[in-house]
């Protein structure tokens, strides 16, 4: 019971807090694509792949107090910084085991900016293709953001590094 | 002439209770309605399990994917025809994707994904690029064809005026459900004015828009989508039915697991349980495969897929109480125990299920890039955000509403055995102990 929502307060505990909602859903995605079992769907909305389901889940887990979110100003952007209260150690000690067999990954994924995750989720979106389609597709599905070569390359070489 | 503008000797009509007629012009659209794959989706219900709360909910996605090919069809040929904003080589690949966008659902959609851990995206992907008839009829107009509809359905697609009117906060997918739903479910919420909406939608840039002077008749579309969410989608008492489903293939699938001798052998489902099913397997099954089990299941010698599948096929669903997670969390666990002492699986018969809800959004810091909002354009020529002219649109903005119950089978607590530990079983989700 509850475990979708404990394994939310998991990851972010073992991340040890996460700044950005953008950045949350696209470390969670990744992590789907590794098949770590996070049971929130994800679509693809316009600007890239996205869950409804795991932001009403963070909602909800700041609602009963397991989260707290708090507004960071940037100057010309806000972000919100979510960790586990208290309560929300509590509720992941009762609730059970961790399904995070490697805790390195949430820190690697942690230590990436918002720009490289969705680029990397972008790419993992569309790994039924091959890698070329996969960067054509990123061009037409993102091409405001202008992601250089260097970037891409890296975050191929970032895939791998998280599935091996 | 070509295959892709190739039209039909005659048109054809099919009588439509909520656009009174659906018209086909095109060999391509008519094809696609014959294909195993379209009828296939008579045979899945719109509402999954709401048929046993509205008893009129009957109604297919076979439907509903005609409905949505109507609306898409009137705006781009009534509505979207010879404006210079609209690309009017996109015709028929939105027309494609109105269509074929709901190809993948499995039975009983949701409970059926939640199960086997599937996305009936990816499957609407795999049936139109896979080896099926979809995939034939669309080749036929041209060999990147196939890949084209389904970006569109992916929400890939290079242009996303047409992207937008098959998935945005105002799209023809939507503005179909919810008035074909309020029809067949007979509640009075779900009706608004979309011949109002549709004559005032307009191709701009990458979007498509809603001239201010619909405004009104936009906002009766989202109060009336508010209303059918709470009224008829999250019915506590559908979604009870939908956990005994969803109990009823976890147990299956854990007695095939564990070896048990089914007298019955659940062959339909072994590769789902392994996960090693193939698309023509996906597509073999529907509503009437999994009734079939379900009723030959209920004289099976385990006696919780026995029951479970009669409590769904003689809808002797399980009773609900509220409960609050971020308070009962531990309660809940005592509850399973208690549940254990008294000889009831918790697994089986003590379920949470939530539901939550947004209504309309259209900024959230952080993820703005996220939603597309409902664009007005001004008389001016300028675009304002919806909620920025409607007051009653605003008050509904960003504010998620969620529904936590928790389901049992009341009457097994009352059945005169281990009754003192039932009492307080009893008390304790009647009580507000949970």
């Amino acid at each position: 019971m509850l475990q979708g929502h404990a394994k939310i307060v998991d990851f972010i505990a073992t991340a040890e807090g996460v700044t950005g909602r953008k950045k949350l859903q696209k470390m969670i995605y990744i992590m789907k694509k590794l098949d770590i079992p996070f049971q929130e769907k994800y679509e693809f909305h316009i600007y890239g792949p996205y869950s409804e389901e795991l932001t009403a889940r963070v909602e909800e887990l700041c609602d009963m107090g397991f989260l707290s979110e708090a507004l960071e100003d940037k100057g010309s952007y806000v972000q919100y910084k979510y960790s586990v209260t208290e309560e929300g150690q509590e509720f992941r000690k009762v609730l059970g085991e961790s399904i995070l067999d490697n805790p390195l990954t949430a820190e690697k994924l942690n230590s990436k900016s918002g720009r490289f995750l969705e680029l990397t989720a972008t790419l993992l979106y569309f790994d039924q293709l091959n890698k070329q389609e996969q960067i054509d597709k990123l061009h037409v599905v993102k091409g405001k953001l202008n992601f250089t070569a260097e970037e891409i390359d890296e975050a191929f070489a970032f895939i791998e590094e998280l599935r091996t | 002439m070509s295959y892709a503008t190739q039209k039909l000797a005659e048109e054809k009509v099919f009588k439509d209770p909520v656009h009174r007629y659906i018209h086909v012009r095109d060999q391509v659209i008519w094809d696609l309605i014959n294909s195993r794959e379209v009828q296939r989706l008579r045979r899945i219900k719109q509402l999954g399990t709401s048929y046993l709360v509205f008893h009129g909910a009957e109604h297919s996605r076979f439907n509903h994917s005609l409905g949505v090919y109507e609306i898409v069809r009137r705006i781009s040929d009534d509505i979207f025809h010879g404006r210079p904003e609209w690309d009017e080589s996109e015709r028929l690949v939105v027309l494609c994707a109105a269509l074929l966008h709901d190809l993948g659902h499995g039975p009983f959609s949701h409970s059926f994904e939640k199960v086997f851990a599937l996305d009936h995206e990816e499957y609407t992907r795999k049936i139109l690029l896979g080896e099926t008839e979809v995939n034939e009829i669309l080749q036929k107009v041209s060999t990147d064809f196939p890949t084209k509809v389904a970006e569109v359905i992916a929400k890939t697609y290079s242009n996303k005026q047409v992207v937008s009117l098959i998935s945005s906060q105002i799209d023809a997918d939507r503005m179909d459900y919810l008035q074909r739903d309020a029809y067949y479910t007979g509640v009075s919420y779900g009706h608004f004015d979309m011949e109002r909406i549709l004559r005032v939608m307009r191709p701009l840039d990458d979007q498509v828009v809603i001239k201010s002077s619909g405004m009104h008749a936009v906002e009766d579309y989202i109060m009336s989508r508010y209303q059918m969410y709470w009224q008829v989608y999250f019915h506590p008492v559908a979604r009870s039915a939908e956990v005994i489903l969803r109990k009823i293939l976890q147990r299956a699938k854990e007695l095939s697991a564990s070896g048990y001798k089914f007298e019955q052998p659940p062959t339909h489902f072994l590769s789902f349980f392994d996960q090693s099913f193939t698309l023509k397997e996906y597509l073999a099954l529907d509503e009437g495969v999994l009734m079939t089990y379900f009723q030959l299941w209920m004289t099976e010698r385990d006696p919780i897929l026995a029951d479970l599948c009669d409590r769904f096929v003689n809808r002797r669903l399980f009773q609900y109480v509220d409960f609050d997670p971020g308070k009962d969390y531990k309660k809940l666990g005592e509850l399973a125990e208690l549940f254990q002492s008294a000889g009831i699986d918790p697994e089986y018969y003590l379920i949470d299920d939530s539901t939550s809800d947004l209504p309309y959004d259209f900024y959230r810091p952080g993820e703005e890039e996220e939603r597309l909002p409902i664009h007005l354009l001004m008389p001016n020529g300028d675009i304002k955000e919806l909620s920025r002219l409607s007051q009653i649109v605003d008050a509904i903005s960003g504010k998620r509403r969620t529904d936590y119950k928790l389901y049992f089978p009341a009457e097994l607590l009352i059945d005169g055995k281990k009754t003192a530990i039932k009492q307080q079983i009893l008390e304790m989700l009647r009580e507000g102990g949970v």
